[in-house]
């Protein structure tokens, strides 16, 4: 029996009528519609007004930047407002696909507004930074454990940033080993696009293979593609459909059989913590998502972190600088060269520092013990809703799925005309944030669904009740669908111009006077 | 129970590991009744399908905490770092006043826990938000075209450099050594593979980039130049001469990069302006804590000329089909996910809360209170090095500075120790990051902001005297 206060429990997207109208045609107007000279805040000391008459003419600005002048209650209002706009995983299940949305912990935040944190320069000295130096240290050998591997570099700033460091880390091996003829990386065809893309940047040129009936990687199309050129193979495990390739052991053999390395793109850890370590199962690298597995927040697109992982042999090339434990019990960051063969720095300082405070957090919290249920109820969570969501859409795969699976609407589609695009702005009127579609591209009318394991059975019903509801709709009132969403702050999009003609910032302001107020 | 490894916390007195998923709702009963649905007996019947050869049997980790023992052990961790002496460390990191409003909007979890606004029509909040960045940065930069946001100032710098391989079909990137050194380490491991190259330009002794290198190596023409880059201000806080490099680089086909530091545009000439394709830089100083490395916010704005050539998510303005405005990402063909292979970037993830950190903090700021910050952190250079030139201490350099300089101290590297001791962190010794320029082995890289105050200006001098003493 649902709770009604429970099933009740759904976001609340649209703005009210009222609030509507009195903003205009605009939902919100912008920052430079606000602008009203004079009302700039004070907010720090004015400077000598002659501060600036020691620089010489040819640097400085003719005129003070057009910046708008507003000031701090309209600011407040005005981002307050544009928060209401959006859906966010604080305000209700946010299923999309890839990218584990599940709940970021408050303490989380907290802890990393600490001022000993926060307030910290990356280039004091290693005494003054012991604290973090520790906490990243243990961070390197928790994600170690986690992934069966001896040795992490916590420095890429996001999953594809780590990818990047991943190949040319592989890239790097190769090439100090006189095997320099390896000039190709293989993928799947149910890859993420960042791996492919990874491949270019780091040089080398992408072979893709085509997935078998089953979703899984085609061994035999794999040893084909397999060669003398081939530096690297890019596996999801579980797959970008949600599924274990369970024979990734032959995998990996014939990968290093033909003198490659593999990565493991590590975005759906989330299924396996602590029942599959890549490391262990014989990978060379991966990259972790601090932003998905480890709860740090995706804030609208960034910032997340992608830690990699590498075995013994890799070690040696991984970026600067790592952190280390002295004898002594104290840690330091290592120097430059301290590692000759270091690829060397893929940015600056050492880490998203307060990013891996919050994933630290989020370990510490849960143990080996909790992890392993993290996974468990995700897998449990998906396979549940897997199952209610077959009940008006194809599930092309046989289950069980591990923590995501696919649904298709290409029967929908057939009978009805509608589209996984339409399912998906329709989701939006019954109050959820539509699932990743499209994706993977080998999917007909895909819908890619990953619920987490924070969100409740009853959330995860009414979730399926709204899906099975759209399909229902589709068959009856296919016209509802083409032109949803209907209750959203905005309709659909002209993107086609916003493509064609490009409009990427506002007009100047009227440049402000270039006196300052006193 | 498995065993402690040495890197391991004590343990500490905590909730039942039974109790498993610290931020889940799911119970006992919830579980069996899914498990029930699908006709299982246990979860892990779910994981069959990972054969027994790759099965792992658990991890080796300590204990869950509760949130208060995590929070304790958290906030000794924090403690553990030293961050109360008086400070003239920059170096690209910028200690500023960050006004309440900023992190009152970061901590709404309508911006902080939304992603990627794949789904415009639920989404306007993080897409508005973006398009007035992107208009905030190119009012400061004078260049039209603003990234979303790239992960920080120097893989920002190595994808500009990308950029202009691309845009030109030439290999050859001129880089001034007198470029932050983690961001030309950065672009030189960006530019390992492949047959392109980045080669370092020298300085001349009064500190800025030298010119008669610049035209001697524009002048290849077997090896034609793809992209100049040089910082205003650069890492030793000088002004170069970027408007007459910039002619050089365009003389010769190339394209001109400046890698600049966002609060100083308040004050300094836009690099639209002096001719500037590219602009990069390190967003920290807007509105951004420390945090001893990130997140931060790569900046990067080009010309409408490279508009198909800059990675990472753009964010346009459209309209509805009510023709209500709204905001959508666009051009969207350059990206990974559309293009996979033929990207002009595998950047996904971005840094888009940082983002709005600084749009929020330009918004509170204002062109007035931004100048004032800039001016702030000059008016107190100035107050810094005629204060040091009493004490008897000499700048390295002679060319102007805006708010960070280097000053030449006898066995600088020991006397940044000693002073730390008397809780004055002394800047950057340059050697750490030049250690075989001799010049260098005996400068302090000095900052100075609005948060910079006349005592701190004291003590400083006074532990100098001291200690040189």
């Amino acid at each position: 029996m649902t709770q009604p206060h429970l099933a009740t429990n759904r976001p609340l997207l649209v703005p009210d009528k009222a609030r509507r109208s009195a903003v205009g045609p605009d939902l919100q107007p912008t920052l430079a519609e606000l602008h009203a000279p004079g009302r700039s805040s004070f907010k720090v000391p004015h400077a000598p007004a002659d501060a600036l008459d020691r620089l010489p003419a040819e640097h400085r600005r003719a005129t003070p930047p057009g910046l708008p002048e507003i000031d701090e209650p309209t600011v407040v209002h005005h981002f307050v407002r544009l928060s209401h706009l959006n859906y966010s995983v604080d305000g209700g299940i946010y299923p999309l696909g890839s990218c584990t949305m599940k709940y970021n912990p408050k303490v989380n935040e907290w802890a990393a507004r600490l001022p000993g944190f926060a307030t910290l320069h990356p280039l004091v000295p290693d005494a003054l930074a012991q604290g973090t130096l520790e906490l990243m240290w243990t961070l390197q050998q928790q994600l170690g454990e986690i992934g069966g591997f001896p040795s992490v570099s916590l420095q890429p700033a996001a999953g594809a940033h780590g990818e990047l460091t991943g190949i040319l880390v592989i890239r790097a091996y190769h090439q100090a080993r006189g095997d320099v003829e390896r000039d190709e990386v293989i993928v799947p065809d149910s890859s993420h696009g960042t791996n492919p893309a990874t491949a270019s940047m780091a040089g080398f040129r992408t072979v893709t293979i085509a997935s078998g009936a089953d979703g899984m990687v085609d061994i035999e199309a794999l040893r084909q593609a397999l060669g003398p050129r081939t530096a690297a193979v890019m596996l999801t495990n579980p797959s970008t459909l949600g599924l274990f390739e369970h024979h990734v052991a032959e995998l990996l053999d014939a990968v290093h059989a033909a003198g490659a390395l593999a990565y493991m793109d590590g975005a759906n850890m989330n299924a396996v913590l602590g029942h599959f370590k890549p490391g262990a199962a014989g990978f060379d690298v991966m990259h972790f998502n601090l932003h998905k597995t480890f709860s740090t927040p995706h804030g609208g697109g960034g910032p997340g972190a992608g830690p990699i992982a590498v075995s013994e042999r890799l070690t040696p090339y991984l970026p600067e600088p790592l952190v280390l434990r002295e004898a002594d019990g104290s840690f330091r960051l290592e120097r430059p060269r301290e590692r000759p063969e270091s690829i060397g720095r893929m940015r600056a300082y050492h880490g998203s520092a307060g990013i891996l405070v919050r994933a630290y957090a989020y370990i510490r919290a849960h143990g080996g013990s909790g992890l392993r249920q993290v996974s468990d109820d995700a897998v449990l969570a998906a396979n549940y809703l897997r199952r209610r969501v077959g009940e008006a859409y194809q599930l092309p795969y046989p289950g069980p799925c591990k923590h995501e699976f696919v649904a298709s609407a290409a029967a929908i589609h057939d009978e009805t005309g509608v589209r996984t695009y339409d399912i998906a702005k329709r989701l939006i009127d019954h109050g959820y944030h539509p699932p990743t579609i499209y994706f993977p591209l080998i999917v007909d009318e895909c819908l890619l669904i990953e619920p987490t394991e924070t969100e409740s059975i009853e959330t995860l019903d009414a979730f399926a009740d709204a899906l099975i509801e759209v399909a229902r709709e589709a068959h009856e009132d296919p016209a509802l669908l083409h032109e949803a969403p209907h209750d959203a702050p905005v309709r659909r999009l002209d993107e086609t111009t916003a493509a064609r003609k490009p409009d990427l910032h506002w007009p100047p302001l009227a440049r402000v006077q270039s006196v300052c107020p006193e | 129970m498995p065993a402690r490894t040495s890197w391991m916390p004590a343990p500490t007195p905590t909730r039942s590991a039974a109790d498993g998923v610290v931020y889940g709702p799911h119970t006992a009963a919830d579980r069996e009744q899914m498990l029930a649905a699908l006709g299982l007996e246990s979860v892990e019947q779910l994981f069959d399908d990972i054969p027994p050869g790759v099965r792992a049997a658990g991890l080796d980790l300590p204990a869950p905490l509760s949130e208060l023992s995590l929070s304790q052990e958290l906030a000794a961790l924090a403690a553990r770092n030293r961050v109360e002496p008086v400070s003239f460390l920059g170096a690209g990191v910028y200690r500023h006043h960050i006004p309440a409003a900023v992190d009152t909007v970061l901590s709404r979890g309508e911006f902080y826990t939304a992603y990627t606004p794949y789904q415009p029509e639920i989404s306007q909040g993080t897409l508005q938000s973006i398009y007035e960045f992107q208009s905030l940065i190119a009012e400061l930069t004078g260049l039209p075209v603003v990234s979303a946001s790239h992960y920080d100032g120097a893989s920002a710098t190595a994808e500009a450099a990308l950029m202009t391989v691309r845009a030109t079909r030439r290999e050859r990137v001129l880089i001034s050594r007198a470029v932050h050194r983690h961001y030309v380490e950065t672009a030189r491991t960006y530019f390992a593979p492949g047959s392109r190259t980045l080669e370092e330009l020298p300085t001349t002794p009064d500190g800025t980039t030298d010119l008669a290198a610049l035209v001697a190596a524009l002048a290849d023409a077997e090896h034609p130049v793809a992209g100049v880059i040089m910082g205003q201000p650069n890492a030793f806080g000088l002004l170069e001469p970027v408007a007459q490099a910039s002619a050089l680089a365009h003389a010769a086909g190339a394209l001109f990069v400046a890698v600049v530091e966002p609060v100083s545009l308040a004050v300094l000439a836009p690099p639209g302006e002096y001719g500037a394709d590219i602009a990069v830089g390190e967003g920290q100083p807007l509105g951004i804590s420390p945090q001893y490395g990130g997140p931060y916010l790569g900046l990067l704005a080009c010309s409408t000329a490279l508009l198909r050539q800059i990675p990472g998510r753009l964010v346009g303005r459209t309209e509805d089909l009510d023709g209500r405005r709204a905001f959508v990402m666009t051009l969207r063909a350059r990206e990974q996910d559309i293009r996979r292979d033929k990207a002009a970037s595998n950047i996904c993830t971005n840094q888009a809360l940082c983002a709005l950190a600084a749009t929020t903090y330009l918004a509170t700021l204002g062109p007035h209170g931004l100048r004032d910050v800039a001016a702030a952190g000059a008016a107190m250079g100035a107050r810094l090095e005629a204060a040091l030139a009493d004490a008897g201490f000499e700048r390295v350099h002679r060319a102007p500075y805006l708010n960070e300089f280097a000053v030449h101290v006898p066995h600088a590297p020991a006397v940044h120790a000693a002073l730390l001791e008397r809780g004055v962190l002394a800047g950057l010794p340059l050697a750490r990051w030049y250690p075989d320029d001799e010049t260098l082995a005996d400068a302090l890289l000095l900052c100075t902001t609005e948060l910079t105050s006349d005592d701190d200006i004291e003590r400083l001098c006074r532990g100098l005297a001291e200690v040189v003493a």
